[in-house]
């Protein structure tokens, strides 16, 4: 099959991030005071079992963000090739059964049957009303009653075979490269990574992957067979949905900053440095901004945002497009409310800086003001940079929900889990209740929330100075 | 003092003068009025005399910032800038765009919204207050620590669950309460308990997290030894010393958001069907009446304003050695 590349902005500004972190990490490797922090982070237990979820969500929000337009057909004569107007993902080629399971409508999680009943027509002509199966929800089934249970029990089963037989192999490798490294006997490598002993915390890496391969593995062998999340409205795959909305959360919670950032470190740098009047204009700025609600001026600019695209249909090729440009826009309108506190906090820590003898001894070498500010006082302020950019995330992530419950968040085309809650809350009148988009929701939410959390303070806890001579 | 309040007064004018100017681009300028009209009626079939029809019902049918056709002063004046812009000044907030009016209805819609913020606010700065003791009280002990991760664990839910998650909890299981609705009087307070409680247990997390902080913060300090070495015990310590002096920063960060509480809560008032002014903006957005958000948006930047001016007089009151002059 072949197919046609799509870059989104998005994803055009993804790689641009990932690019720039490999970039970092290699600058980084040989410098000892960039590295010790981070190998503080390194040896918190909590840190490194979030960073381990982070990894399994960003590995997904990744392979949600090559996309391309599969070919549809081939003109023979003139050789003109077109294609679909719907845009997928290396995500969504992976998840391809998750995806082609459309039901009909709402079924619960691992059910066999529809969730409302219709009209049916049995085989002797006659029409009752009964709950219908299911097309791919436990399809292979001969009686639903009597062999489903057993059925999920026996798939769980083997997942769970498979899950540790792949933690295994990982376990075996990481426990082959410590052996390598540290040139000692493999007993002594087992017993240091049981009681903890190691630099970094092996035991704690491996039970948490171990878990995350469990699920993968249940969620992968049950999911072709059975809705293991259930089916929504339209009768798509609540677990698909779920996991193609890592990647909205996750580009709202990174690329907000990234837009944001050289905003905030310039403007807050330059106020503290230059003072006089560049600082009483920015602090109007920024007192302006700040002062009008944030959730007021999205919602204004995303109205607008609206009637613009509205009136503008021909910009966007694919609904694809337009959503994208959406996410994109709200990253932005989102960053303008948000880089207020980080200019505020840089602009403090610039005119302490720049009292401190060796800025003094460096102008008064002849050093110019940009060279100042690049070499002197910009790699003493990253940590506040880099603190106020790790304890955002979670926010932003959470925001989403909550800005696409007002309808001013994310494109309704899109996969998102503010979407997914705001189109459940809708049904909890029904009786009984739908609750598994809903809970779904919440829960992926929750993982990568508190995961983020967890790993922000403890990324606090390594750079912050207040915190590192207590 | 007064010479002072009388400064930041005079120096919020030009913040405000630049909200205005933000508000208007956004939604004069990059929409212009046509567009406007076309989305209230339908995006397809609409003539152009419908649109003009529209636009003069609600007086946007003049120039945006200079009327060349009328005459002397008016040039100024018979503009949507003055008209609709600058009025907001005045808290001349206008008709919305669906006819009502604005000052009216914000005058109705406030109590409610009220009614729900204020307790949240008192109530809760209390509990977190409690708990931030009481965990500061036990610090570098097991309770410290797993009672900060429970505060992060509650942090890290949504919003959105503590509220359907209570509606259905309380409202539907329970049937302790109505699940939403309002009325005034008395009989209010069947509504409002349901959204108070959970606008409270949601800010538990955040809130005693940050209260911690501030009285460790505050309990590093040399009074405290001092005190300590002096032989008072901890309790008294903790609620004599550490919980006055930590009241400065406690104090000042409540005050920002104390005027803002009139604009009440986006989502708990939609979710709950509470008609204070949160629920009403929502209702703006979602019918794209921008009339009425354009009035909130200036009415939210006005009180934040007024929090930051209460916020440095209550930085006086509660600390004797700060002067302002």
């Amino acid at each position: 099959m072949s197919f046609k590349p799509v870059i989104l902005w998005t994803d055009a500004l993804i790689y641009l991030l990932v690019a720039v972190i490999i970039a970092f990490i290699l600058y980084a490797r040989h410098k000892e005071p960039l590295l010790a922090p981070w190998r503080q982070v390194a040896r918190s237990r909590m840190a490194m079992a979030s960073l381990v979820i982070l990894f399994v969500y960003v590995g997904i929000g990744l392979l949600d963000s090559f996309h391309f337009r599969p070919m549809v057909q081939n003109d023979s004569k003139g050789g003109e090739v077109h294609y679909s107007p719907e845009v997928l993902s290396t995500l969504d080629v992976l998840l391809a059964p998750l995806r082609e399971h459309v039901e009909k409508s709402y079924s619960a999680p691992f059910a066999t049957h529809l969730y409302s009943k219709e009209t049916l027509e049995s085989p002797d002509g006659k029409t009752i009303r009964d709950y219908p199966r299911l097309e791919h929800g436990g399809a292979h089934l001969q009686d639903p009653e009597r062999d489903r249970w057993p059925d999920i029990a026996a798939t769980a089963g083997v997942a769970v075979l498979q899950g540790l037989g792949l933690w295994l192999v990982l376990t075996v490798l990481v426990i082959g490269v410590l052996v390598s490294r540290h040139r000692r006997g493999v007993g002594g490598i087992i017993r240091d990574v049981i009681a903890g002993r190691t630099a970094l915390p092996w035991h704690v890496i491996l039970l948490t992957a171990g878990l995350l391969l469990l699920l993968a593995t249940s969620a992968a062998d049950l999911g072709v067979k059975y809705h293991v999340f259930g089916t929504d409205k339209v009768g798509q795959d609540v677990l698909y949905q779920s996991l193609k909305s890592v990647r909205t959360g996750l580009v709202i919670g990174t690329l907000t900053t990234l837009v944001m950032l050289p905003f905030a470190v310039l403007l807050g740098i330059m106020a503290g440095y230059f003072r006089g009047w560049v600082d009483d204009v920015i602090q109007y700025v920024y007192t302006t901004l700040n002062s009008i609600p944030g959730v007021l001026l999205i919602a204004a600019a995303i109205l607008t945002l609206q009637v613009y695209m509205q009136t503008h249909p021909e910009m966007f090729d694919t609904i694809a497009h337009r959503a994208d440009m959406r996410l994109l826009f709200l990253c932005i309108i989102l960053g303008i409310t948000s880089w207020t506190g980080l200019c505020r906090l840089l602009r403090g820590e610039t005119l302490k800086l720049s009292e401190i003898d060796y800025i003094q001894a460096a102008s008064a070498f002849g050093v110019g003001h940009s060279r100042i500010i690049v070499r002197h006082i910009l790699p003493n302020v990253m940590h506040i940079v880099l603190i106020s950019v790790v304890l955002d995330f979670s926010g932003l992530v959470l925001a989403e929900a909550v800005l696409s419950y007002v309808g001013v968040g994310v494109d309704p085309t899109m996969n998102s889990w503010g979407n997914m809650i705001n189109a459940a809350r809708l049904e909890m009148a029904r009786e009984p209740i739908v609750w598994w988009s809903l809970l779904s929701a919440f829960v992926l939410m929750f993982v990568l929330v508190l995961a983020a959390n967890l790993f922000s303070d403890a990324v606090r806890d390594a750079f912050d100075p207040r915190l590192r001579k207590q | 003092m007064f010479a002072y309040i009388i400064r930041r007064v005079l120096y919020a004018i030009p913040i405000l003068i630049g909200v205005n100017l933000i508000t208007f681009t956004l939604f004069f300028v990059v929409n212009s009025p046509d567009n406007m009209a076309r989305m209230q009626l339908g995006m397809k079939r609409v003539t152009p005399e419908a649109i003009t029809a529209w636009k003069h019902e609600r007086g946007y049918d003049m120039p945006l910032l200079y009327n060349s056709g009328a005459p002397g002063l008016d040039k100024v004046t018979e503009t949507i800038f003055y008209k609709k812009s600058l009025a907001l000044f005045a808290l001349r907030f206008g008709q919305s765009d669906s006819g009502r009016d604005v000052a009216y209805d914000i005058q109705q819609r406030m109590w409610p919204s009220l009614a729900i913020a204020l307790p949240v606010f008192v109530i809760g700065i209390l509990t977190n207050i409690t708990f931030a003791l009481l965990i500061a009280f036990f610090r570098a002990t097991y309770i410290d620590l797993w009672g900060v991760v429970f505060c992060v664990i509650l942090m890290s839910i949504s919003g959105l669950f503590y509220i359907i998650g209570g509606q259905y909890l309380i409202g539907k299981f329970l049937q302790l309460v109505p699940i939403s609705g309002y009325e005034g009087g008395v009989n209010a307070y069947k509504f409002v308990v349901l959204p108070i409680l959970i606008g409270i247990v949601g800010g538990i997390g955040s809130g005693t997290r940050w209260y911690r902080t501030i009285f460790l913060e505050e309990m590093g300090k040399d009074y405290v030894r001092t005190a300590r070495a002096k032989g008072l015990s901890e309790p008294l310590v903790l609620f004599r010393h550490v919980l006055k002096n930590a009241m400065i920063p406690i104090l000042t960060g409540a005050v920002v958001v104390l005027p803002l509480l009139f604009m009440g809560s986006l989502i708990t008032e939609s979710f709950f069907g509470i008609p204070g002014l949160g629920s009403y903006t929502i209702d703006a957005i979602n019918s794209q009446d921008f009339s009425i958000v354009r009035a909130m948006v200036f009415l939210g930047s006005v009180l934040y304003i007024i929090g930051l001016v209460l916020t440095d007089i209550s930085y006086t009151l509660v600390d004797p050695r700060i002067r302002l002059g």
